[in-house]
């Protein structure tokens, strides 16, 4: 490990972005670098490579401050367009997370529920500069004697507000059928009885952690396209996996690390930011998410290489295991399979079924690829590494 | 070249008022117009007002007698392409929805990955519009006789 053939810094690579001279690709044009070049010749030529994602990221959320107007006040309960937020906080600070249902939203109590608006969609209408409805309560206290507060906010009247989301990208993830026989309606959208559709989600050799397995350029710290703005790696998300199963390529064959992201949402753009309501499950929020990978050598190189041939995904009943926690993985397909439209799932044709949006996914990784090129965006030194075993 | 012509095939959506969906007309779109036609929904309110999706297959000319001859008799007609409407800004080309439509009116293209919809192959059934995340979505039969 100690000698490579090619050795880049990431100062080095940022001098060339300044100047207008950084080779960068998206990571599906390095795929099919690597295997014309080789390694080696393509970690010579090219300095970065940019990944892409936009999917449904349901543990995201939105942290931020309202600002205090006299008599001033410790809120107590906060909601903003009938959706609660959290408040137990400092006086005017809240959370709102994307999954949070509007108050007043029947749930499923006619099945499958609608969950027409919740935490994601107030954060999409936000971005989008809609005026929305803020609603605080207090008990009161000498310091902040304000009981109520009543009034339509916008974003650019919000002093602080962060898109801060504790799981996004994950590494790899089921794909889900259900072997019943009813229809189910799951997080991974609905599901045909008796295995008729198989439901997927990631964008494969354009995900960011696909693309850097070992996370061995990504840690904390590294600056990344969030929603359309610049945002931060700020660790490992909830549940990361360090150790995972892995492939020959190191890629993980299960669900495994994951990324806590944070970025400023005044810069956000609606257009990677979507609330989502997804029947009878709940309300969530899209995310697109672009993370550069520095080329610093051939070893990175060859992880940006990864073809959706060399990604594996866990195929699992969503109909009785995975409500009853029972661990059975039916086998796995590769993320080639799944894009053919068609796998077999225990000798049967099974139609495979996108959650994530690949020309989304692309997009967002050729706009942080022409920010790159325009000299507007440097790649960081992380400060600190994700923890990772091989 | 009546083979040729026959490839004709339409997707239609009637509307039988009380008075008329009691009676046997679609059968004689077979009878009288050598038409062949395909039932993809049917519905009947307690209020006794019909709502059916039909495929229609046969000549051009035979097609047209056919329509003329259910509007002679009550029945109104909408063809599903004016009911059905996907809205491009919001859709976001996710996919969810392909695994829910019955007609494959909805699918995706191998070559760019985007949500194609071919609103010929569309019946209306509505599936798309319930689980689609955005809302992208949405069908139009409220003008015809109530029904949704």
């Amino acid at each position: 490990m100690a000698t490579h053939q090619v050795s880049k810094t990431i100062q080095e690579i940022n001098d060339r972005i300044r100047k207008g001279k950084a080779v960068v690709l998206n990571a599906e044009e390095m795929t099919a670098e690597v295997r014309r070049l080789g390694k080696v010749k393509a970690a010579k030529e090219v300095d970065v490579v940019t990944t892409g994602t936009f999917s449904t990221m349901c543990s995201s959320g939105m942290l931020f401050n309202i600002g205090q107007e006299p008599p001033v006040m410790k809120v107590s309960e906060l909601w903003m367009n009938s959706v609660p937020a959290y408040s137990g906080l400092a006086a005017v600070d809240a959370y709102l997370g994307a999954t949070e249902p509007a108050e007043d939203d029947p749930l499923n109590k006619v099945h499958p529920g609608r969950f027409v608006y919740g935490g994601g969609h107030v954060i999409e209408d936000l971005v989008r500069g809609k005026a929305v409805h803020l609603k605080a309560r207090a008990y009161g206290t000498d310091c902040y004697p304000r009981r109520k507060l009543d009034k339509d906010v916008t974003l650019a009247d919000l002093p602080n507000a962060w898109l801060l989301n504790p799981r996004n990208c994950y590494q790899n993830y089921n794909c889900a059928v259900n072997l019943t026989s009813r229809t189910i309606y799951t997080y991974m959208g609905p599901l045909k009885p008796k295995c008729r559709n198989a439901n997927y989600a990631t964008a494969g050799a354009l995900s960011p952690l696909f693309n850097d397995p070992l996370f061995k350029t990504i840690g904390m710290g590294t600056r990344i396209f969030l929603a359309g703005g610049v945002g931060y790696v700020i660790g490992s998300g909830t549940q990361h996996n360090p150790k995972p199963p892995r492939n020959e390529y190191g890629i993980p064959t299960t669900p495994a690390g994951t990324l806590m992201l944070k970025g400023d949402m005044k810069q956000m753009n609606a257009r990677y930011l979507r609330g989502v309501s997804v029947v009878g499950y709940g309300c969530s929020l899209a995310v697109g998410v672009g993370i550069p990978i520095p080329i610093l050598n051939e070893d990175i190189a060859w992880h940006t290489g990864v073809s959706n041939a060399d990604i594996q995904v866990p195929v699992r009943d969503y109909g009785y295991d995975y409500p009853n926690g029972v661990p059975r993985v039916l086998g796995h397909v590769s993320y080639e399979e799944l894009q053919s439209g068609e796998i077999v799932v225990d000798g049967r044709k099974v139609q495979s079924v996108p959650l994530t949006s690949l020309p989304m996914s692309l997009e967002v990784a050729d706009e942080l690829k022409r920010w790159i090129l325009d000299g507007k965006f440097l790649l960081s030194q992380p400060v600190d590494d994700i923890e990772c075993s091989y | 070249m009546k083979e040729v012509i026959k490839g004709f095939r339409k997707i239609v959506y009637l509307s039988f008022p009380p008075d008329v969906s009691g009676r046997p007309v679609v059968c004689n779109l077979a009878r009288r117009f050598d038409l062949s036609f395909n039932i993809l929904k049917a519905e009947i309110s307690p209020r006794q007002v019909g709502g059916m999706t039909l495929e229609i297959s046969g000549l051009e000319e035979d097609f047209e007698k056919g329509i003329n001859y259910l509007k002679e008799n009550g029945v109104r007609i909408t063809p599903v392409a004016q009911k059905i409407f996907r809205d491009e800004e919001t859709c976001m080309h996710c996919g969810l929805c392909t695994a829910m439509c019955a007609t494959g009116a909805l699918y995706i293209d191998r070559a760019t990955r985007e949500v194609c919809f071919d609103v010929d192959k569309c019946s209306a059934c509505g599936m798309c519009t319930r689980v689609c995340p955005v809302r992208a979505m949405t069908v139009d039969l409220e003008d015809n006789g109530g029904l949704e």
